[in-house]
């Protein structure tokens, strides 16, 4: 039983983390096109990508996007949890419902009736559509996150405030906000993860010249077949599991989610 | 010369949703005075202290501070100070920062606000501790600080809701001398609410005992210990043998309930009546005897210096009507 057990997991891990090397060990070919196995060692495709100007465009793009998109999303989902948590709104967990929506609907059918029935009937240009899109994708994590960490704070510390002479919205700022501060670090970080590799909404929405670095990778794909995808593909994959070590490490990113 | 109205509360109906909580309650505290508000958990003491301080509106009802009808001005511009059962601190401020909040808020001068969190902080005794977060001290420190924040704003009614329940017994008896010694320096008007008739004993210069929402007896604490008016505040302050007029071993009286008496008043070895001992507890300076009955069980204590009394033993006893607490109501 224990080794059925422990093959079942080395199966699991294998299965999760082999992609990854497999990418990995193709992107480190000294070979001029995609093999695996590799023919030969260097670090030749990791250094060209660095040099190809439309990646370099689309991935300027992808970094605002993630940015931009994550910070407005905390602007409605910090609110958004603080009411749902506080407040005993009518219609409360149907609302709760709303929010979490995004997180069910598979992406693909999201971007097309982003596309079908608001960004082509409103003539969105293409960068406010991807902004829009992204954000209200991110919504959902920021609330859920922020959710999560303000059940760590007791109502009655913000009724001490205001017993204190505070206002609602003094209390907010000088109580609340303080000591949500990781949730809402935790709650950027992961919605800028998810922005930057979202696929299947920004597929519908991207236009000439104006692209994110996943839809520009997955296009070059059928046209390119050195290394420099797989290269790329490994260094972005080590950049997000970088950023979420290091949220875990400084803010237990793990209990939010 | 100190008002005597100083809060007036009438007819106070409080509920969450369909069940109510505190039902026409009628309060006098005058201006100085430490009252204790005592009485079971869930019996709406909390509720209570909640409306005095505007968290939550009452259904019905009038609350007088001052002269000043406070029952709908909010919670932030009433001048009533609330010690939370939980301290409820600001996690994220330093014990000076604690202190100061409320000073911040009313933009006070910055010298006269360090000289007042500073002075705050000392008559709590926590100097040296500026600089600690509160998760970096006691329960006993965190309750002085939970105080001190209270205090330093000059509220004109500081209430108290069970400060030191969450402390053991020895810390309990240190903070309760330290309160005693900070209403008298400071001379603020205090409603402390405790489940623990020790403590409102001890401490008060009143005591109100509610039960059910309403208030069952109101007195001095000698009143509340020595004549409870019910049943129920009898129990509550002591007094386990509790026998119904016309019941054994007693007359029937004409408008009284009952009769009780606390185990010390039973007089044991003489008397009138027999009863078999069930059981002995040694309590150190006295022991205690669980004494089978014609009318029931009888709690009885004697001085360890007295003579001892052997399992199934059959003793006297008396119930003398003289140190009985008559019983009006239940
Ligand atoms: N938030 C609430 N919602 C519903 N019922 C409550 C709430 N808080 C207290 N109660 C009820 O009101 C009554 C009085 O509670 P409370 O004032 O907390 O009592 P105490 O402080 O004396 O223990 C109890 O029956 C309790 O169940
Ligand atoms: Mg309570």
């Amino acid at each position: 039983m224990r080794y059925a057990g422990h093959a079942v997991l080395a199966a699991v891990v294998l299965f999760l983390i082999g992609p990854f090397l497999v990418i990995a060990a193709a992107g480190l070919s000294a070979g001029d096109t995609l093999t695996f196995p590799p023919q030969g060692l260097s670090l030749k495709w990791i250094t060209a990508v660095f040099g190809m100007e439309n990646f370099r465009q689309s991935f300027v793009l992808s970094l605002w996007l993630a940015v931009g998109s994550t910070a407005l999303a905390l602007l409605f989902g910090v609110p958004a949890a603080y009411g749902l948590a506080r407040y005993p709104v009518p219609g409360r967990d149907f609302m709760r419902s709303i929010v979490f929506t995004p997180v069910i609907v598979p992406g693909i059918i999201a971007g097309l009736a982003l596309l079908r029935h608001a960004v082509i009937p409103l003539g969105l240009p293409v960068t406010t559509a991807l902004i829009l899109a992204h954000t209200v994708l991110v919504v959902p994590y920021a609330v859920r996150v922020v959710t999560a960490s303000l059940e760590h704070l007791r109502t009655d510390v913000e009724e001490a405030a205001v017993i204190l002479g505070a206002t609602r919205t003094g209390t907010f700022f000088r109580v609340v906000l303080p000591n949500i501060r990781n949730g809402i670090l935790a709650a950027f970080i992961l919605g800028f993860v998810t922005s930057f590799n979202q696929v299947p909404v920004s597929l519908f929405l991207t236009g000439p010249g104006i692209t994110t670095l996943p839809i520009d990778m997955l296009a070059s794909m059928e046209f390119v077949y050195d290394p420099s995808i797989a290269a790329l593909s490994a260094l972005l994959a080590l950049m997000s599991m970088a950023i979420v070590m290091i949220a875990e490490k400084m803010l237990g990113l793990s209990r939010y989610v | 010369m100190s008002d005597r109205n100083f809060l007036t509360i009438e007819k106070l109906t409080l509920a969450y949703g369909g069940t109510v909580a505190v039902k026409d309650l009628d309060l006098t505290i005058a201006e100085g005075e430490l009252v204790a508000l005592l009485g079971p958990s869930g019996c709406g003491k909390t509720t209570t202290m909640r409306a005095i301080a505007g968290l939550i509106q009452p259904r019905q009802g009038r609350i007088v501070l001052a002269g000043r009808d406070i029952t709908h001005v909010r919670a932030n511009k009433r001048e009533v100070g609330l010690v939370f059962q939980s301290y409820a601190l600001f996690p994220h401020l330093s014990v000076f920062e604690n202190v100061a909040f409320g000073l911040r808020l009313r933009s006070v001068a910055r010298d006269e606000l360090e000289q007042r969190a500073n002075e705050a902080i000392g008559l709590v005794g926590l100097k040296g501790f500026e600089r600690r977060l509160p998760r970096e001290l006691s329960g006993g420190q965190q309750q002085r600080v939970a105080l001190a924040r209270s205090v330093v704003v000059r509220p004109r009614l500081l209430l108290l809701d069970e400060p030191l329940s969450n402390l053991d017994a020895r810390l309990r008896l240190e903070m309760r001398s330290e309160l005693q010694r900070l209403q008298r320096d400071l001379g603020v008007t205090m409603i402390y609410v405790t489940h623990d008739q020790s403590e409102a004993l001890a401490l008060a210069d009143r005591v109100i005992v509610m039960r059910d929402g309403r208030i069952a007896q109101q007195g001095t604490p000698a009143d509340i210990y020595e004549r409870p008016s019910s049943v129920f505040v009898a129990q509550f302050v002591g007094f386990e043998n509790i026998f119904k007029a016309g019941q054994w071993p007693l007359p029937d009286e004409r408008d009284i309930a009952a009769l009780a008496w606390r185990p010390q008043a039973v007089v044991l070895g003489q008397g009138p009546h027999q009863g078999r001992v069930l059981g002995a507890s040694y309590l150190g300076d006295a022991v205690e005897y669980l004494i089978e009955t014609p009318g029931g069980l009888v709690k009885a204590q004697t001085p360890a210096s007295a003579r001892r009394f052997a399992l199934d033993e059959t003793v006297s006893l008396d119930l003398p009507l003289a140190s009985a607490a008559r019983l009006a109501g239940q």
